[in-house]
């Protein structure tokens, strides 16, 4: 059964259609990942989803219910984090204060505290520089503390937008380990979106080719990477 | 040295009350990065408010100037401001949210024009007499201080300052330690992953709003105990002053507003002491452009760069 399904996702700006109707799933538990060169409209998707931007048309459906055009905070309040492009942590406030604000929307002291242990556990390198302010990390670091902060909600669906991006290689390594043991431990689902298609397929149990706004291909990952056309466009060959 | 003291102690009450505006400058640009340029005219509203609800709740306080009548006065001009700046916020800014910001700015022009005639069509344009809402006169201070003995402290201006002090405190407290604080700060950070951390926008600006017009509020009233003649556009010079306070403190931070208000308000002291009150307004004036020249984003502000 999936946690989160597109049905005919339109999105628009202004003018400009950036999504022409697509559609893909999110299996309980499963890593999905959506893959497309710059531009096909994959950050797109994924702000849709947490409700930054409102689809034209089509359905978001989230555990059975359409969220579609819901305000982001209340997207939030429903289950679904979001990594987004670019980090975006809070950067003059510090790492502690941020997983606070991941938390924001929750009550329960016991459980915020609880789950600030668990993501040190997960991401040591944060425990060690909770004091500092988020901008003085490193960008590896700004990316554990991008998805530490969006595990604060407690969420069901965790929505990773180029977690690669701008990233010491050493650390690259470390953090898609991270979200293998996110995805196993938690039992999370995770829809991923990558420019870097190796990185992405070989963690993922389900893949999607986006290109100019549509859907091209679905398929397991290694369909995919057996795939002539996405071995060229995407794979280097 | 005691003429220099009673400057400083002239300037620094002149000065909480731009402190006070400047806040309302610097919380809305922290959110929305634009300039409420009708939040002078907040100021003004406060004043009249108290001018207009005065009578009733000095006779509620047991009638006469009174410290809980005082009081009553300031917390029921606070609401009321805190109301309209509210208001404001949801009529004529929020429908232009999505617009470029120069737009929200000739609206907010638009609304400080509005205000300020309106002001005069409503209340009249003629100077009123605020009540004496509570005693003010000069303190007896005590001879063992020697020298300082020769000060002139008023009650009011203990007053202004104490009221002040107490604001900035509990704003600080609000701020730094409260869910919605964080939340102002998270906004003023990075609007985006504010609104993924499930920040809802426009409740956290409508708060915004109505802390920063409550303080304008309060220095409507502080002021006319001080200076117990308002008129509907009282709101003009006092706001400009209190803007240049705010970005010679740097613009969008709150501690900055504090004291560039306090340090305009020492220095038209100062300048009306040992120079001439004709230099009054052209120096805080050339304060704020000096500042853009040389440090655009102020004393306490980090200079930011503007994404492209």
């Amino acid at each position: 059964m999936s946690v989160l399904a597109l049905r005919n996702l339109v999105v628009s700006y202004g003018a400009i259609r950036a999504l022409h109707g697509i559609s893909l799933e999110v299996p309980a538990g499963r890593i999905v990942t959506l893959i497309g060169a710059n531009g096909a409209g994959k950050t797109t998707a994924l702000r849709t989803i947490s409700g930054i931007l409102k689809p034209a048309s089509g359905s978001i459906s989230f555990q059975g219910e359409n969220i579609a055009g819901l305000a982001a905070h209340k997207i939030v309040a429903r289950g679904i984090a979001h990594a987004p492009e670019g980090r975006m942590v809070f950067s003059n406030l510090t790492v502690l204060e941020n997983l606070r604000m991941g938390a924001y929307l929750r009550r329960d002291r016991a459980g915020i505290a609880d789950d600030i242990a668990r993501v040190r556990s997960i991401f040591p390198r944060l425990a060690e520089r909770e004091k500092q302010p988020a901008g003085t990390l490193s960008g590896g670091e700004q990316q554990m503390l991008a998805i530490g902060r969006a595990l604060m909600s407690r969420p069901r669906c965790l929505l990773l937008d180029e977690p690669s991006l701008g990233i010491a290689p050493i650390l690259i390594r470390t953090i898609f380990d991270k979200i293998v043991e996110i995805n196993r431990e938690l039992g999370l689902s995770i829809l991923l979106v990558e420019q870097n298609a190796n990185l992405a397929l070989a963690i993922s149990h389900f893949g999607y080719v986006i290109e100019s706004g549509r859907i091209l291909l679905a398929d397991t990952p290694d369909a995919l990477r057996e795939n002539p056309s996405v071995r060229a466009a995407y794979l280097g060959g | 040295m005691i003429e220099f003291l009673q400057q400083l102690v002239n300037g620094l009450s002149q000065g909480a009350i731009y402190a006070l505006i400047a806040l309302g400058y610097t919380m809305v640009f922290g959110v929305l990065r634009f300039i409420n340029f009708a939040h002078g005219d907040i100021y003004m509203i406060g004043a009249f408010a108290g001018f207009y609800s005065a009578p009733k709740l000095l006779a509620l306080a047991g009638g006469g100037p009174s410290f809980a009548g005082a009081a009553l006065v300031l917390v029921a001009a606070m609401a009321l401001c805190a109301a309209a700046g509210v208001l404001i916020e949801r009529v004529c800014y929020r429908p232009l949210r999505a617009q470029p910001r120069l737009t929200v700015l000739i609206a907010a022009i638009g609304v400080s024009l509005l205000l300020e005639n309106g002001g005069q069509f409503a209340f009249g344009a003629d100077p009123q007499a605020f009540p004496e809402i509570i005693a003010d006169s000069a303190i007896d201070l005590p001879a063992s201080w020697g020298e300082f003995s020769l000060l002139t402290i008023t009650v009011g201006q203990v007053i202004v300052l104490g009221s002040t002090a107490v604001l900035l405190l509990a704003l600080r407290a609000v701020v730094l330690h409260t869910r919605t604080g964080m939340a102002m700060r998270a906004l003023s950070l990075n609007p985006l992953a504010a609104s993924l951390m499930g920040v809802n926008t426009d409740a956290v600006v409508s708060f915004t709003f109505a802390v920063g017009s409550a303080m304008a509020g309060a220095a409507g009233i502080l002021t006319a105990i001080q200076q117990p003649s308002i008129d509907p556009l009282m709101g003009i010079n006092a706001g400009l002053k209190a803007f240049v306070a705010a970005v010679l403190g740097g613009i969008g931070n709150i501690p900055g507003a504090a004291l560039g208000g306090v340090l305009i308000g020492i220095l038209e002291a100062l300048v009306v002491g040992y120079i001439s009150p004709t230099y009054r307004d052209p120096i805080v004036f050339a304060v704020l452009i000096v500042v853009l020249l040389v440090r655009p984003s102020g004393l306490l502000g980090k200079p930011e760069r503007e994404k492209v």
